[in-house]
């Protein structure tokens, strides 16, 4: 069984970058209670079965070192929330990256 | 945040009758592909902001990562050349953190299965002995933008208003070497971090697969340190220094964490696990902004890419063409060319080692080659202020010029004239011989005819080189060799003397 | 739907093709004819369909003229040259715009064209728009889209499941008669069953996932939808095949997917070895899903297949599987929508720094089911829990696998009801997440296995008249007998009909007064 608080969904909700609000903290800790509780029926698998990440029986795909022509700036620029000499503005970054 | 410097109250010596330091070095070294780990790209330093960039390093919805070949053929030769052992089957993983120079928000890196695995690195120090240093693993993954700080006072992170990002780095091939724990150096734990990563940037530069400059960021040091009490065998709580940026502040870094650590440890203290950055200008290291939480970079296999697989062949073809490692080349240089450890110091010193090697392989003789790189090379590139290595000439050149010399074609003063003319790109050594009429005037025949002329002109001395007097000989030399403006060998003119004066009588 | 026009949204793709290259008809017409059916059924504010996100008129039209002037001048790209065919809106293309149904993605416009559209346009299809979908193809339902419900043309007050209900619900209403999808857990055999249409999820790694936007790397696969197999098959071969870009993708040839339709439409299954999935049927099933699909199975066995019983006991496991392996995917897929490179951005005031703007731009821009899933794999990949959540999940799809393994030693196809319900009312699930995993019990092994998955229309079930999908499975790379099954089977159910089972789709454009349609509208806000 598994046991969601608020507070799990409120780490949870930190780790991904969403700032839930206080009411969606009670409905998602309902939720993905019950959701948890359905997918962790597969605790019940035996240890030993090997675990498979990929079903494509492929191996070994690379790309030749080639270069290959990049977007325009200007495209590449376009979706950009805001941009300004020629490289994205985003807002003050609090830390770097520990 | 506040910048306190904290004294580094001990000194090494001091430290180490306490402690035994550990360090754990992460050393990311820039692959010099043509283009990125995952997109084609152009993995290229410098270009205007976000030129290099596709759908793929921006992270574009839709967008699937490709694997570079040349990148895994990088990263498996430097494994072999770390003495690693190459993985049947290796994979990528994602791990995932948000960060905003990072487009996808997961870097693609290696986990569990990293290409190249348990090796070792025999790190020559600088008493002549050597240090063997374990290597846990090298495994690939890609690199982050570039972010510039706006406003504020400094230009830097804190304080600043908003910035701006350049994704011309990102996804650039990036090799991560991990080292275990480094034990037992005691007062030698600085100079052996310095020495590993130096021993380590000579091993990859003789790949040839990466620029490793640490100036420029294409090689990138994390030093973790931490103290074990003597007779404990409990490591002690270890700190992450991050990019030390050169050889010297790698030792630096080390040297001033251990006087800390020993100093926070014996005043009672407790070591805070924390990642700290080094100042270049104080040469001490202060806290990063702690995490609101541990890291926990939900590692999972990357399923856009499949497993690689390298075949025994293709590794083995791979290991039969790694060079010689640096230091054993330069052992083997030392014996081959006889040269003394001063001699040896001084053409490594001067930069010149491969200059010379590569001349010597052109055909020179290895005392001529020397003598021409570290005497008037070396004093030429000093006089116009660029390294030797920059100078206008090849190797293949000078070693042109040194035949011309051997094949009398060229004085030795006239051979400095023809190296300047190259310098001055007029062309190859035989371009300057021709254009500028250097070739020591070799015909006989015409040759014979300006010492008649001399001879001719100065009976008196014709009679005095009759009377045995040879060193008489000299003046017509001298005449004969302005005659000629320089351009005839001495040492031919003075037995055609000779010769002209003997049949004369 | 008397005009001449209007006859020509009932014609199959085949036909279409067949006219258009013949000359007898004109691309242009075709496509005048289908965006006026968009006009008059679709629209959500009139309570229409809501199937289409965007409708690209003019391009459309240019494309078909193009068409046009190419097969006047004697070049045909391919045989499904100047068809018209909807995207689903998760598919990047670069005169449209690509919003995944995500207020965070809104009038995003890619600088590329993902590979299967690209090979639509190589192959002269004309594309008429992009259609709706579960937001990033998150549900089964298609109430998980920020621009509203799709509703399912056999009855509007139904959902045309999902997530790719709006290209199913388009191409059921004859809106279009080809569109293409994507299907992670069900995404596309779910909606064909809900809706009486023909949806195919290929064989994982046959067609390019380059340019979809990802939900599920490791399940995620695009797909064709047709209101016949053999138009399905058509358009399978239009987008499947090698393509570098995505490096899952299997260098090897198409299964012969129109081939195989041709052949089993001549009606004979002598030989063929089908195996009933014990594990997918019983309590839980609809009881008119049931008697559809034992019908079907009958008529396989009178078409000559050799029918049996086959045990997948790791079936059971796959639900629980798969609601793990998917967030987890997703969770780190959708990081990127981060509000620094594109999309929407919130909270950029001067007082919010990078971290804060991006959690605020992911907390309005995501809806309550995707950000549900991204808390989900965020929890199942996280130190604590990887081994019990993420690492159980990666081995149970070993079960999947072997499971599939040992069944195809005995069979050649494997058969289910495409899903244990027929299509619910709009509204019955969204409080209710658990419940609405259920629609894709029996399609998510194949997911799992990479599989390759069919879904044809098999009656409707008497108690509620909706649609019922019979699933064909097969091996990896044998596609082929899906279609070749499903064509066979659909061939004898529509002479045993009198009719194609397409004529027999309400149009809900004759339904009185749209009455009952804006009566369900006030739900659009619901999930």
């Amino acid at each position: 069984m598994s046991d969601i608080t608020r507070e799990d969904v409120a780490h949870l909700a930190r780790l991904a970058r969403l700032a839930v609000t206080d009411d969606e903290l009670d409905v998602f800790s309902g939720q993905l209670d019950a959701i948890l509780d359905t997918v962790g029926r597969v605790s019940e698998i035996d240890d030993d079965v090997p675990p498979t990440s990929h079903v494509a029986p492929i191996t070994n795909v690379l790309r030749a070192d080639e270069h290959i022509p990049s977007l325009d700036r200007e495209a590449a620029l376009a979706g950009a929330p805001a941009a300004e000499e020629g490289r994205f503005r985003v807002p003050r970054i609090l830390g770097e990256e520990l | 945040m506040t910048s306190i410097v904290e004294a580094a109250p001990y000194t090494v010596e001091e430290v180490v009758e306490r402690f035994d330091p550990v360090m754990g070095l992460e050393v990311h070294v820039e692959l010099n592909t043509a283009t990125k780990m995952f997109c084609g790209c152009r993995n290229e330093f410098g270009a205007e902001p976000n030129t290099n960039v596709c759908p793929v390093c921006l992270g574009l919805p839709g967008s699937l990562p490709r694997v570079n070949a040349r990148a895994v053929e990088s990263a498996v030769l430097i494994g072999l050349a770390l003495n690693c052992s190459v993985r049947e089957r290796s994979g990528f993983a994602r791990k995932n953190y948000f960060y905003p120079d990072m487009p996808k928000n997961f870097q693609i890196s290696q986990y569990e299965d990293p290409i190249v695995f348990d090796g070792y690195l025999d790190v020559p120090l600088d008493d002549g002995t050597t240090w063997r240093v374990d290597i846990e693993r090298a495994h690939m993954e890609e690199d982050t933008g570039k972010s510039l700080h706006m406003g504020g006072a400094t230009g830097r992170i804190h304080g600043a208003d908003y910035s701006l990002l350049d994704y011309n780095r990102a996804g650039v091939p990036l090799i991560e070497i991990v080292t275990r724990p480094i034990e037992g150096a005691g007062v030698r734990a600085p100079e052996v971090a310095r020495a590993y990563v130096s021993a380590l940037r000579d091993v990859i530069k003789g790949l040839g697969v990466s620029d490793v400059r640490m100036d420029q960021g294409s090689m990138r040091c994390d030093a973790n340190v931490s103290l074990k009490p003597k007779g404990t065998a409990e490591f002690g709580t270890r700190t992450e220094t991050k990019n030390v940026n050169s050889l010297r502040s790698v030792e630096r870094a080390v040297r001033y964490e251990m006087g800390r650590h020993a100093g926070v440890l014996l005043s009672g203290g407790t070591i805070t696990q924390e990642t700290r950055h080094f100042d270049e200008q104080s040469g001490t290291t202060s806290a990063g902004r702690p995490k609101e939480t541990f890291a926990d970079y939900r590692f999972f296999p990357e399923p856009d890419l499949v497993p690689i697989e390298p075949s025994d062949d293709w590794v083995e073809q791979l290991r039969a063409g790694l060079p010689e490692r640096p230091w054993e080349r330069r052992a083997r240089i030392q014996t081959d060319w006889g040269l003394s450890d001063e001699e040896l110091r001084d053409l490594v010193n001067a930069d010149a080692l491969d200059l010379v090697a590569d001349t010597v392989d052109a055909g020179a003789p290895p005392e001529s080659a020397r003598s021409w790189w570290v005497a008037y090379l070396a004093q030429e590139a000093n006089t116009s202020g660029v390294a030797l290595t920059e100078l206008a000439i090849t190797p293949e050149q000078v070693a042109r010029v040194i035949t011309l010399v051997s094949e009398g074609t060229l004085t030795n003063k006239l051979a400095r004239q023809v190296v300047d003319g190259v310098l001055a790109g007029e062309g190859s050594p035989d371009d300057v011989v021709a254009g500028r009429g250097l070739a020591v005037v070799s015909d006989d025949s015409a040759l014979t005819a300006a010492v008649d002329e001399a001879l001719a002109a100065q009976p008196d001395v014709v009679q005095k080189i009759r009377d045995g007097k040879t060193k008489a000989a000299g003046a017509i030399v001298g005449a004969v060799m302005k005659a000629t403006r320089g351009q005839a060998d001495a040492a031919r003119v003075q037995s055609l003397v000779l010769e002209r004066v003997a049949a004369g009588s | 739907m008397s005009s001449p026009d209007a006859e020509l949204t009932r014609l199959d793709a085949a036909e279409i093709a067949r006219r258009v290259q013949a000359r007898e008809v004109s691309s242009v017409d075709v496509t005048r004819a289908h965006l006026a059916r968009i006009d008059a059924v679709d629209g959500a504010e009139g309570g229409g369909l809501g199937a289409f996100l965007h409708v690209a008129a003019e391009q459309a039209l240019a494309t078909a003229a193009e068409i046009d002037a190419e097969i006047a001048a004697g070049t045909v790209r391919g045989p499904l040259a100047g068809v018209p065919v909807a995207i689903k809106d998760n598919m990047a293309t670069r005169d449209m715009p690509t919003t995944c149904a995500s207020r965070i993605l809104e009038g995003w416009r890619p600088p590329y064209d993902a590979t299967a559209v690209r090979r639509l346009r190589e192959a002269g299809l004309v594309p008429l728009g992009k259609t709706n979908l579960d937001e990033f193809a998150m549900g089964g339902s298609n109430e998980n889209s920020a621009y509203g419900i799709v509703r399912n043309p056999w009855d509007p007050s139904r959902v045309p499941g999902g997530s790719s209900g709006g290209s199913a619900a388009a191409t059921a209403a004859g809106e279009t008669p080809l569109a293409i999808g994507s299907d992670t857990g069900g995404s596309i055999r779910q909606p064909g069953a809900f809706t009486g249409t023909v949806g195919c999820k290929p064989t994982y790694g046959t067609v390019s996932r380059y340019g979809l936007v990802a939900f599920s790397s490791s399940l995620d696969q695009i797909g064709p939808f047709g209101r016949t197999v053999l138009d399905a098959a058509m358009l399978h071969e239009v987008i499947g095949g090698h393509d570098p870009c995505d490096q899952t993708s299997i260098d090897a040839p198409l299964p012969p997917v129109v081939e195989a339709a041709l052949a089993g439409a001549r009606g004979d299954l002598t030989g063929v070895r089908v195996g009933v999935v014990t594990e997918l049927s019983g309590e839980g099933y609809q009881t008119g899903v049931l008697s559809a699909f034992t019908d079907a199975v009958r008529v396989l066995t009178d078409l000559g297949a050799e029918v049996v019983e086959v045990s997948c006991p790791s079936f059971t496991s796959a639900m629980p599987a798969y609601y793990i392996i998917a967030p987890s995917e997703a969770s780190s897929n959708l990081a990127r929508f981060d509000a620094m490179r594109y999309g929407l951005r919130v909270g950029d005031d001067g007082s919010h720094s990078t971290d804060e703007v991006m959690s605020l731009t992911r907390e309005a821009g995501f809806g309550p089911e995707v950000k549900r899933r991204i808390m989900i794999g965020t929890h199942a990949l996280s130190a604590g829990s990887y081994d019990a959540l993420y690492g159980k999940a990666l081995k149970a799809r070993t079960l999947v696998v072997r499971d599939f393994a040992a069944a195809f030693e005995q069979c050649d196809v494997l058969v289910s009801p495409t899903v244990p319900t027929t299509a619910f009312p709009i509204g019955d699930r969204v409080d209710d997440p658990v419940a609405m995993y259920l629609a894709d019990l029996c399609t998510i092994p194949a997911n799992l296995a990479g599989t390759a998955g069919l879904s044809v229309p098999c009656g409707r079930a008497p108690e509620d008249g909706m649609p019922v999908g019979l699933q064909v499975m097969t091996p990896a790379l044998a596609d082929d007998r899906a279609y070749r099954v499903a064509a066979a089977y659909e061939t004898a159910r529509d002479s045993a009909a009198g009719a194609p089972f397409a004529s027999t789709i309400p149009d809900p454009a004759d339904l009185d007064g749209r009455a009952p349609l804006r009566s369900v509208s006030t739900l659009q806000g619901a999930s």
